[in-house]
């Protein structure tokens, strides 16, 4: 079963959500929907599902409906037709105190717009989630200070939002996001306003986190650097409709349509492919020349082991932590990987 | 609602003809016959005597009936309310007057968030309350307790309804144009009722001070709920907030700085009215104006005058320095100018 399960979910903006469905049901695209009836399509069709412990990245230009999808997941918005489950429970099947208590135990937000309250000390917010759950000051106090101090913040609690930056600002959402210590985590836009030297580093702490901890998070961006480098899986929408899902390889190497073709089109692949993507398995490559060889990881990126390998016109032994062969790479499967299609 | 929308015409178009023909069939001018108005068409030229709507009568009717009905219940509220005023009247005429100037400033002071400026224009004001004229002194007071009673009943009935408004849209459709009634009648009309209701004295300034002054403090209420930004409610929401938490920690203390613009309005508005008030015999700094304006004394008038704006600019003063205080602390950049 997997974590997340959305089926079929349709969202209509708009006075009567009912009387619009059937058009979009019948294919008419938003733009349509938008003219004829002054309705907007929010999402159309939307069918996927996240498995434990996963990364899923939801991308896809201004508008297109990402925030919307993140929203049906904890229920800030019902859907007007279609089922969304966590953990295989139907989330419209909850009562009021269910998901109050689905919200508080189940899963934590980081907002685009951060969502911070400007009458709470960078502390308090922080400490917002454990507050309404009932803890006590000093106990919720030092989960906060802990969070604030991994957001690199110390020094910062006792100010008020307001008097803070955009980025740190972001950064105090993503700390009250990580003080209830939930097993599933909405991000929206989470690192959209950071700089790009604490945007790599929040990237790294996250995927540091996520191998510790194994949270399921759900990831909106718009960067599809930052996509594919967190992402075990990618969905990509378009006015709504979900246009491709896969693994980044997949989404770079085969994209499903003009609009995800758009999207990758500029991406650095050195930079997001893996080794271990290329490589041929070791029992398949015994015409690979083996006397001059590069060792490379087989979690390392091309990028890393380029430059290496173009100096010394070799091929790469790819191995794993413990140091086994898993697949060698030569210049041909290099050279096939970084072209363009 | 939306179905029903088109049938609205309709019931406009019934009750129309329903009040015509109410009001043909019950007026004592009317022809004989009905016929007689085709052949006579002389009531086209004046309107005709016959086409009058019953209404006076008929509220006249229902209010003998409300207060034959529910005279306890309007005597118990009297009762109450006078005794509230009349005790604390008598508690601070009793007091020294020195006292009771302290504790303005004292009161001020503190909740201008300890601003000096402010406290000393205030204290100033006071001052002068008695420096203009001895008699002035008392007057203030029973003025005061009128406008701090009638405020007080603002607030407790005020800021829920308001609240109940912005969480319902419903609630807030069928109140709107209860609201825009009781503004749009003018003021001294509510002294009728009043009147009739409560006797003559402080309780029926006290009750037009309410229907006068209410409206406001719900609609910026209402509005200052609302206008709390989205995304903010829905992250308490996110973190399993239930409506209490949301409503006390959230959307109350960010809709504070506007409510506050509403408890201002409400208590200037309240200060107009116990003016007036003075008409229906309301003992009060109202006295000291309406014995001017019947003495033809342009001088006792015209300082009960300035008595009255500086005890507006007491109350507004306290009331404003107090809204500041609380949007400083809480940030919230959106406010509505008035
Ligand atoms: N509360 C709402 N009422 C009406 N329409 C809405 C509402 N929320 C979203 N929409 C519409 O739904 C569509 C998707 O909005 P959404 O906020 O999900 O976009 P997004 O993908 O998050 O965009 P961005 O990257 O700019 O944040 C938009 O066309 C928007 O106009
Ligand atoms: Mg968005």
């Amino acid at each position: 079963m997997s974590k997340i399960e959305i089926k079929n979910v349709y969202k209509i903006f708009g006075d009567q959500p009912s009387k619009v469905l059937p058009m979009v049901k019948d294919g008419a695209s938003k733009e349509e929907i938008l003219e004829k009836t002054g309705h907007t399509v929010g999402l159309d069709d939307v069918s996927l599902s996240i498995e434990e412990g996963e990364t899923f990245v939801c991308m896809g230009l201004s508008g297109s409906g990402k925030s919307t999808l993140i929203r049906h997941i904890n229920r800030l918005i019902d859907p007007t037709s279609g089922v969304v489950s966590v953990e295989g429970t139907n989330v419209m099947d909850l009562n009021q105190k269910q998901l109050i208590e689905f919200r508080r135990h189940k899963m934590s937000m980081v907002f685009q717009r951060f969502g911070l309250f400007p009458h709470k000390t960078v502390m308090e917010n922080v400490g917002y989630g454990l507050e309404v759950q009932g803890q006590k000051p000093e106990e919720r106090n030092k989960t906060a200070m802990e969070k604030i101090e991994a957001v690199g913040l110390n020094g910062f609690e006792h100010q008020y939002p307001n008097q803070l930056s955009g980025g740190m600002q972001q950064r105090v959402g993503l700390a009250r996001a990580l003080a209830t210590n939930t097993d599933i985590m909405l991000m929206d836009e989470a690192f959209s306003a950071l700089d790009p030297l604490i945007r790599s580093d929040m990237q790294k702490q996250l995927m540091d986190l996520q191998s510790e901890l194994k949270k399921t998070i759900v990831f909106i961006t718009h960067d599809l650097d930052e996509s594919l480098r967190l992402g075990d899986h990618i969905g990509i929408l378009n006015g709504g409709r979900l246009v491709q899902v896969g693994t980044p390889v997949d989404i770079i190497m085969n994209p499903a349509d003009d609009y995800v073709k758009a999207f990758v089109k500029d991406v650095n692949r050195a930079k997001v492919i893996k080794a271990k993507i290329i490589m041929k398995s070791a029992n398949e490559s015994n015409g690979v020349d083996k006397k001059n060889l590069v060792k490379v990881q087989e979690d390392q990126f091309i990028e890393e082991f380029l430059p290496q390998v173009v100096c010394t016109n070799a091929n790469c032994e790819v191995v794993d932590k413990q140091g086994n062969v898993k697949g060698y790479i030569t210049n041909k499967e290099l050279q096939k990987s970084l072209t363009k299609s | 609602m939306e179905k029903y929308k088109k049938y609205f015409n309709l019931i406009y178009l019934i009750a129309f003809v329903a009040m015509v023909v109410v009001a043909y069939t019950t007026s004592k001018y009317r022809p004989e016959s009905v016929s007689v108005l085709f052949t006579d068409l002389s009531w086209l030229g004046n309107w005709p005597k016959w086409l009058d709507l019953p209404l006076m009568p008929f509220l006249n009717e229902g209010f003998d009936k409300l207060i034959k009905e529910y005279g306890m219940f309007f005597e118990g509220i009297n009762n109450f309310l006078l005794g509230l005023y009349t005790d604390m009247k008598n508690f601070m005429v009793a007091l020294p007057w020195p006292v009771l100037m302290i504790s303005v400033i004292v009161l001020c002071y503190f909740v201008s968030g300890r601003n000096t400026g402010t406290t000393i224009m205030v204290a100033f004001c006071v001052f002068f309350l008695g420096f203009l004229s001895p008699r002035y002194w008392d007057k203030c007071i029973m003025t005061t307790c009128i406008v701090v009673i009638g405020m007080l009943l603002c607030l407790i009935i005020g800021i829920p309804v308001g609240i109940l408004m912005a969480r319902n849209k419903k609630v807030r459709n069928a109140i709107l144009p209860v609201l825009d009634l009781m503004q749009t009648i003018p003021s001294f009309c509510y002294l009728i009722p009043g009147i009739l209701l409560f006797g003559l004295g402080a309780v029926p300034a006290i009750f037009a001070i309410f229907v006068y002054a209410v409206p406001p403090l719900i609609r910026l209420t209402d509005l200052g709920i609302r206008l709390v930004d989205k995304e903010v409610v829905e992250a308490a929401e996110a973190f399993g907030a239930n409506k209490k938490q949301k409503l006390w920690g959230v959307q109350l203390p960010l809709a504070l700085p506007n409510i506050m613009q509403g408890v201002n309005q409400c208590t200037m508005m309240s200060l107009a009215m116990v003016v007036i008030a003075s008409m229906i015999g309301t003992r009060g700094i109202g006295d000291e104006v309406l014995l001017g304006l019947q003495q033809l004394n342009v001088g006792m008038a015209t300082e009960a005058g300035i008595a009255i704006v500086l005890l507006a600019i007491i109350f507004d003063r306290i009331t404003q320095s107090y809204g500041e205080k609380i949007q400083a602390r809480t940030h919230n950049k959106k406010k509505l100018i008035l």
